[in-house]
């Protein structure tokens, strides 16, 4: 790679600050005494406690995984705060109460608090470190019967609901991250839309990490009821630490009869600098259930952060006729490392699934697709359409792709498409030769390669993604 | 057509450059005038392309000595942004690939970049398009070029056809044509030659780098320069090039 080229590239990260709010954090560590700390402070049911000691105890029986095309250090599970919540804590009942300096630090965000929420009419849950600062919009969607709150308030206000989901698309022993979450977490999104309710906006929630060395393990619960449907949006930032943060959540999804569920993440966690130093190891479970006949869950991610990405937003097809997407564009430069996909398990008859995913590899940087595609015995007349892009940029990355097709029904129809491609200098010498500059130049690939994919994000997030991605890649061609 | 008297847009003199540290030029002189049409030809690894592209600032190449002087400007502190702006352009060889970018928003993007340089206003798509309906009458090419992804999955001889269309989109003061005649068929160079021709003006030039005098009968040159081990060993008129046809190019090289 040339210097000038090289120097496109090492664009600061832009989220990179760290807001100075007093925070009150459990020690370092974790065991049933911790555990019991958490629940105590959010002043949980029992059952709840019971919940997250039996994840524990099955999760001290696990191994971490290691059959991800990843490396990094091993993680010091004792090394970790597992919970930390900006102080003071108090009930907030307007957003002029919220901590001015917590104010700032979404404004650098370009969080929309306030008026301009009105506009963009995006009702906005935030989670900031641990803890849900505010919900915005909630007693206007209350009207029409939608609950949208933190999941501490659900815990609280919706016992019943929460008890009866909480676990069912992703059981607490589930796999090694997700026993961990469900042993720890500290809060998260809740979402329910009753049956024949479209949700008139778009729901959305922005994660941040803020304490250096604290760990982030958020839940998010979405119920779909009978005929009702939602969009949802998820947009993730962090600030810059040396040192290894893991955020490690579960997404758990579940759409009834005749139900849509369209769930939307533009990820930017910070990605450690270009030696690799710092940043976010992104381990999530994320599933969705299509449990009712015609229920329909789409997901749609943009990754650009985490030094390390590793996560699998999926769907189980159980009722029949229905429909699973996934729609992704994965981007890693420098040292970031992803290993990242989708699985879709076909149970119910006609069920249909498609998936389109775009990696993108620049510097020294792996990217993986990673999926699996599986068709039960019962599951007459499924289908499945795959397409697997990548795009290398410069000599150094590397790209990989692992399908997996398992089909026991013969009645099945199942499509795989992937191809690779390169963009090197002699391509941007061509930009250039037209008087097309770099910057331009990667944009216009970039948005060529991942149209597919940006059509089916809401606009707001197509703008930033298109944006993210063109600033992720400066100069990293030659 | 020679005039004597026309502005002179391209002035070279004494270049030196270098690739990985072998020096290809050895002291190239070239003065092309507004108006004119050269030929550059030579042997494999004589140093033509090489010259095409250190004009264009291709990254590979060094300049090691020399200059070269483009309608005033010291052309070698520009970037290769900068010298196709100032309206300096390269035909390819071998025209590049680029998947999910299609052709008509590449042209557009280019078009509207030197219409910003030039204080011109930008065309909308619609505009665009009716600019781009016209131009492509002179390559002869179908609409649905438009729409595909540049150069994917195009033939040679479409590869070629799409360098002259973005040269009738740019309206370059100096087009460089290196070796666009090389993998034609003769419908091919005949439209190619064609598209070439009915863009030359009394305002700009041409330089065609080539192996064969079968171009040079399609766009007549006013000189003729022979290449060789880096430097321009002979330049005549386009009898000189007849001359190569028949005798071949190993009587100059002991000549030089």
């Amino acid at each position: 790679m040339s210097a000038a080229l090289q120097n496109l590239v090492n664009q600061p990260y832009k989220h990179g600050f760290v807001t100075d709010i007093e925070t009150e954090a459990v020690p370092k560590g974790l065991s049933e005494d911790v555990i019991r700390m958490i629940s105590n402070k959010k002043e949980e049911p029992e059952w709840l406690l019971e919940f997250r000691l039996e994840a524990y105890r099955h999760w001290l029986t696990m191994e971490e995984p290691a059959w991800a095309n990843v490396a990094h250090p091993t993680i010091d599970f004792q090394d970790i705060i597992y919970f930390a919540q900006p102080k003071p804590k108090k009930q907030l009942s307007s957003l002029d109460e919220v901590d001015p300096e917590l104010r700032r630090t979404f404004d650098k965000l370009g969080v929309p608090l306030h008026e301009q929420k009105l506009m963009t009419g995006v009702a906005v849950d935030v989670i900031f470190d641990s803890v849900s600062v505010t919900t915005t919009y909630k007693a206007k969607l209350a009207e029409i019967g939608i609950i949208f709150c933190s999941f501490s308030e659900a815990v609280h206000e919706h016992p019943e609901l929460v008890k009866q989901y909480l676990g069912s698309v992703v059981p607490s022993g589930d796999n090694f991250y997700a026993a961990l979450n469900s042993a720890v977490f500290t809060d998260g999104s809740f979402c329910f839309i009753p049956k024949g309710i479209k949700c008139p906006m778009d729901l959305s929630t922005y994660f941040r990490i803020n304490t250096e060395g604290s760990g982030q393990f958020e839940r998010t619960l979405i119920i779909a009821e009978e005929s009702s449907s939602v969009c949802y949006l998820e947009g993730c930032t962090a600030p810059q630490f040396d040192t290894n943060q893991l955020h490690a959540a579960v997404v758990e999804l579940i759409a009834l009869d005749n139900a849509d569920i369209k769930y939307s993440t533009v990820q930017n966690w910070y990605a450690g600098d270009e030696n690799g130093v710092g940043g976010i190891y992104n381990f999530v479970t994320k599933r969705g259930l299509c449990k009712g006949v015609n229920s329909k869950i789409s997901w749609t991610q943009v990754e650009t952060g985490s030094a390390i990405t590793w996560k699998y937003p999926s769907c189980i097809l159980l009722g029949d006729n229905s429909i699973g997407e996934f729609y992704s564009v994965a981007l890693t430069n420098h040292l970031q490392q992803a290993d990242t996909g989708t699985k879709m398990i076909h149970l119910g008859r006609n069920t249909r699934s498609k998936i389109i995913s775009k990696g993108i590899s620049a510097g020294r940087s792996s990217n993986s697709y990673r999926g699996l595609v599986k068709v039960s015995s019962r599951a007459a007349g499924a289908r499945n359409y795959s397409q697997c892009d990548s795009m290398l940029i410069g000599g150094r990355c590397e790209a990989s792709t692992f399908p997996t097709i398992d089909v026991q029904n013969t009645s099945a129809t199942i499509e795989h498409e992937a191809s690779t491609s390169k963009i090197g200098e002699d391509q941007m010498f061509f930009f250039a030769q037209r008087g097309i500059d770099s910057e331009e130049a990667i944009s216009m690939i970039i948005n060529g390669f991942c149209k597919d994919v940006f059509v089916h994000l809401p606009m707001e997030f197509a703008v930033e993604a298109t944006k993210l991605l063109g600033l992720k890649l400066e100069g990293s061609v030659g | 057509m020679i005039k004597q008297d026309s502005k002179v847009l391209l002035e070279v003199k004494n270049l030196h450059a270098s690739v990985g540290g072998v020096e290809i030029l050895k002291g190239v002189d070239l003065t092309v005038r507004a108006g004119e049409v050269h030929a550059i030809m030579g042997i494999n690894g004589s140093g033509k392309s090489t010259f095409s592209k250190v004009l264009a600032g291709h990254p590979d190449y060094t300049v090691t000595g020399g200059s070269a002087n483009f309608e005033g400007k010291e052309l070698f502190v520009l970037e290769p942004e900068e010298r196709a702006r100032a309206g300096l352009f390269l035909a390819f060889q071998y025209p590049v690939e680029i998947p999910g970018v299609s052709n008509s928003a590449l042209l557009r993007l280019a078009y509207n970049t030197l219409q910003n340089e030039r204080g011109l206003e930008e065309l909308d798509p619609l505009e665009f398009d009716d600019l781009i309906q016209e131009k492509i009458k002179i390559v002869e090419m179908d609409g649905s070029f438009l729409d595909r992804s540049v150069n994917e999955g195009f033939s040679g001889g479409e590869k070629k056809r799409n360098e002259i269309l973005q040269m009738a989109v740019l309206e370059p003061k100096l087009a460089i044509l290196d070796e666009t005649d090389s993998g034609l068929d003769i419908d091919a160079l005949r439209i190619v030659s064609k598209g070439v021709n009915s863009l030359l003006s009394q305002d700009n030039a041409v330089v065609m780098v080539t192996h064969y005098q079968r171009l040079l009968n399609y766009i007549v040159p006013d000189y003729v320069h022979v290449m060789d081990g880096g430097r321009i060993v002979r330049t005549g008129n386009k009898e000189l090039a007849l001359e190569l046809e028949a005798r071949g190019y190993d009587w100059l090289r002991v000549e030089a």
